[in-house]
């Protein structure tokens, strides 16, 4: 069972400050702030490291932070053996969001990035299958962003009823 | 607007394969669904066949969705997004409404009354009993023995009942709200809990001997779709679907969330009685015996129930929670539900996502059906149980 | 039997055709009576009551408004089958199960035709019912509906060999291929004296002989727990994923005429045929067409019974059962019933 703080200060030790931020919030979980491009290295670490141990990725959630122009992927960690939580953050700008994939650390991310990418236009590197999953693989647009408009005709039908 | 490029791969078959006796051999393309009786819903699963052995199988889903997190950002008020929330999981719509009631009671820090704490307990535990019915008996369905699921119905029939009397509703409640619930209970709950119970004991004992024990049965699931434990937890299985592989991890009991620490119950898990641990089987038999657990935890929750309490008590006028996130997950008759709250200071939330049991578990299925047969697939779809309202949002 | 008629008919043709046509009448009456039951016998074991409304008493006009109903509807043939074998396959599966009908003893007065190959005829003809699956299941031009067929042209092949061995045990006691002549040899009483003569009450083995024969018919008229070309769960609908309306109907009235049939032949061979099972008692053509009629009943109501109670096996299971129990076992019992007669 370790903190969320204790966990950053590991983290630090093994990747050093510019890759990572610490959030605490003292309302809600605190969370820690990963460089995109470091994302997959921290998930190997952490699901690996004795002591840590997140062996499930509970949920990876896409978010659009309207106002920053910035997308974000959020990480729920948990492990099953130490019975500790924790939450991850990846930030990227609207127009070029891109992230490391970590299907091949948890499986789970799988179908969750698929996820994030129709929803949010979110792409994951190294995902070995890459394309849309609730919607049409020919839709236009990602939903869940803020600034979504939905398209007017999809293969002749119209959409907005 | 973007265009998107990626679309899904082309079938591929292999070109034919000469089979040495003069004759040639080809793998077969077979769409299981979205119209087919046993994909439990509008799943589409792909399989690449050799001659009834699955070579491939590739899940495609989506058929369902409405996308319910756009719905919840649209809404102006949080708990109008409580009727979207049952919409999910249809079948286990209680246990759906009670996990968003405890994400946004923990964002605003409200504590609700012991009466509206047992209330909520004895409804999702009758929930997840009616869900496992439901579950138990379609799988038989699929096995091809149609008696037990008509067996099931019934007593089904009877918490539908329990639930119509308390919310007015039999599939889609709104019952649990965010501080409270819809209304108080009706006077003669518990009477009907309790009658319920004891006529439901027996039954568990009759769907043993009708199917459970049953030796063609037996044959159809054990050994069939096997999940291992690593396997499971690497692709997030969770709910009885991660008991079936042998791992001893329910929230109820470690991650306790409203008042199930307060409760004294098992969490069954897969032995691999008939076969390999994690099997079709196992993950049967472990729904047939949480539905135990869950009349223990009723009977429970009944005897400690207090008579008094306001059931509106904390539920607030105007929800305004705290610019905060939270995730936070319970335990539904299928698995692991988390809710991932964004709220920015407003009525509505900025960002609601909801992780849902069955959307994991089935992520699972290339993995576990290469190698069955057709007649396994359908076995395996129908073991993971999964409920494509959930599955899509 | 033809000779009443042709005494009381005008013309012989019409005798003929009024003598060929009393089979055709028992499994029409019998498919409406069989689907009723079978819905009924599946409501109770279900905890239910079954239809209730048509007709009024226990909604006994049910199949009559479903024939009704499939009558009016559109036929409907796949763009892509092949649609000469696709109309064809219903007409054939029924033929065959109707030809079969001619070398069943109905009672000590009729017969359809009273061939010495009796037996062997009947076994042959209802193979055809295979083949017309295989052309259905091809010609829809639809996955499901050949992997249904192909999985009759395995499971029928398979269980016909038990089939035929359990058979020629009973031929092997009677000495005769022609069902009369079985039939008539199963009168009277045992040696013990208070049992009827009926071939089951033969020997020991012939109860095995009879527990092996039913399990091989059950799956040669594709019952549960051998339902697999039409397994709805796994293949949709099997070969009739693409039928519908009366040719739909057509597949339908054949299974149910199968399970009669297979009822009578399993009725002949072992329980004695039309012979009643008091002896003198109640005997004669009239009663003997009752008797054999209700034994044949009975047998269709223990197969509704099983469908409504087991799960289905799955197919290699069920060749394992054919190929590594039943066979060998047919077998062994065969030469079993053989030394049974040299010693007593």
């Amino acid at each position: 069972m370790k903190s969320t703080e204790e966990i950053h200060k590991l983290l630090v030790d093994q990747f050093g400050e510019e890759t990572l931020e610490y959030k605490p919030d003292e309302k809600v979980d605190p969370w820690i702030v990963v460089a995109a491009g470091k994302i997959q290295e921290v998930a190997k670490f952490l699901r690996d490291e004795t002591g840590l141990r997140f062996d499930s990725l509970m949920c990876l959630s896409g978010v659009h932070y309207e106002k920053e122009e910035q997308l974000g992927v959020t990480y729920h960690l948990a492990s099953t053996s130490e019975k500790h939580k924790l939450t991850l953050k990846v930030l990227m700008p609207q127009e070029d969001a891109q992230v490391q994939s970590v299907e091949q650390i948890w499986k789970t991310a799988d179908w969750h990035e698929r996820e994030a990418f129709d929803m949010f236009g979110i792409r994951f590197e190294g995902h070995p299958d890459h394309r849309r999953i609730l919607c049409p693989d020919d839709w236009e647009g990602y939903p869940l962003r803020k600034d979504y408009k939905v398209q007017e005709f999809y293969r002749g039908m119209k959409v907005e009823y | 607007m973007t265009t998107v490029k990626e679309k899904s791969p082309e079938v591929s078959v292999t070109p034919p394969v000469d089979a040495g006796n003069g004759l040639k051999t080809q793998e077969m393309v077979v769409n299981m669904g979205p119209q087919h009786p046993s994909t439990h819903g509008v799943l589409r699963v792909q399989l690449t066949l050799n001659g009834e052995i699955v070579v491939k199988a590739v899940p495609h889903i989506g058929y369902l969705h409405r996308c319910f997190e756009k719905h919840s950002e649209e809404m102006d008020d949080y708990t109008k997004v409580i009727p979207y929330v049952d919409r999910m999981d249809y079948v286990a719509a209680m246990s759906n409404e009670l996990g968003y009631a405890i994400a946004m009671e923990r964002m605003m820090d409200i504590q609700v009354n012991d009466r509206v704490e047992y209330i909520r307990v004895i409804m999702a535990e009758l929930q997840r009993i009616a869900s496992h019915l439901l579950a138990v008996g379609t799988f038989g369905l699929d096995i091809g023995a149609f008696t037990p699921f008509l067996h099931c119905f019934i007593e089904r029939e009877k918490i539908l009942d329990i639930f119509e009397k308390a919310s007015g509703a039999r599939l889609l409640y709104n019952y649990i709200w965010v501080g409270g619930l819809m209304n108080d209970v009706p006077a003669d709950f518990k009477k009907d809990t309790a009658a319920f119970i004891k006529s439901f004991r027996p039954q568990i004992k009759e769907l043993n001997d009708l199917l459970s024990d049953n030796k063609i049965f037996v044959e159809r699931t054990a050994n069939v779709g096997v999940l291992p434990e690593k396997v499971a937890i690497n692709y997030g299985v969770s709910g009885p679907s991660l008991r079936g592989s042998g791992v001893k991890w329910d929230l109820r009991r470690d991650d306790p969330y409203s008042i199930y620490d307060r409760f004294d119950f098992d969490v069954i898990v897969g032995e691999g009685r008939m076969g390999t641990v994690g099997d079709c089987w196992d993950r049967y038999i472990v729904r047939v015996w949480e539905m135990e657990e869950s009349l223990k935890i009723i009977e429970q929750a009944l005897d400690q129930m207090p008579d008094e309490g306001d059931v509106h008590e904390a539920v607030p006028k105007k929800i305004r929670p705290p610019a905060a996130e939270i995730y936070c997950r319970t335990e539904t008759p299928r698995g692991e539900l988390g809710y991932y709250i964004i709220s920015n200071k407003k009525t509505s939330p900025y960002r609601v996502k909801a992780r849902a049991p069955s959307f994991v578990n089935l992520s699972v299925l290339p993995a576990i059906s290469v190698g069955a047969m057709v007649a396994d697939m359908v076995a395996i779809i129908g073991s993971v149980d999964i409920v494509l309202g959930e599955v899509d949002r | 039997m033809l000779e009443f008629l042709e005494s009381v008919m005008p013309a012989g043709p019409m005798a003929v055709f009024v003598f060929s046509i009393i089979p055709l009448m028992i499994i029409l009456l019998y498919a409406l009576f069989a689907i009723w039951m079978e819905r009924k016998v599946a409501g109770h074991i279900q905890d239910r009551l079954g239809p209730m409304r048509v007709g009024g008493w226990h909604g006994w006009a049910q199949t009559i408004a479903d024939l009704l109903k499939m009558i009016q509807k559109e036929d409907i043939v796949p763009a892509k089958a092949d649609r000469f074998f696709f109309k064809m396959a219903p007409f054939i599966a029924f033929g065959a199960s109707y030809g079969a009908f001619v070398a069943i003893p109905l009672s000590s007065g009729y017969i359809g035709s009273m061939i010495d190959v009796g037996v062997f005829y009947i076994v042959a003809i209802t193979s055809l019912l295979s083949i017309s699956i295989i052309m259905a299941g091809w010609a829809s031009n639809n996955k499901w509906s050949l992997l249904g067929a192909m999985r009759t042209a395995a499971q029928t092949v398979s269980y016909e060999v038990p089939t035929i061995a359990t058979i020629l045990s009973v031929v092997l006691v009677t000495g005769t291929l022609n069902l009369m002549e079985v039939t008539e040899l199963q009168s009277g009483n045992s040696f013990l004296g208070f049992l009827p003569n009926w071939m089951i009450f033969h020997s020991p083995f012939m109860v095995i002989a009879f527990v092996i024969f039913f399990v091989a018919v059950l799956a040669e008229s594709h019952r549960v727990p051998f339902d697999l070309p039409e397994s709805e769960s796994e293949l949709v609908g099997g070969y009739q994923t693409e039928y519908s309306g009366m040719r739909w109907g057509l597949f339908m009235l054949t299974e149910y005429a199968d399970m009669l049939l297979l009822s009578l032949v399993t009725v002949t061979l072992f329980f004695g045929g039309w012979n009643s099972p008091f002896g003198p008692f109640l005997d004669g053509p009239f009663w003997g067409a009752f008797w054999m009629l209700l034994k044949g009943m009975i047998v269709v109501f223990v197969m509704m019974w099983l469908r409504w109670t087991l799960p289905r096996l799955r197919v290699d299971q069920l060749m394992n059962l054919c190929w590594k129990y039943l066979i060998p076992l047919s077998f062994v019992n065969l030469v079993l019933i053989a030394l049974w007669e040299m010693i007593f």
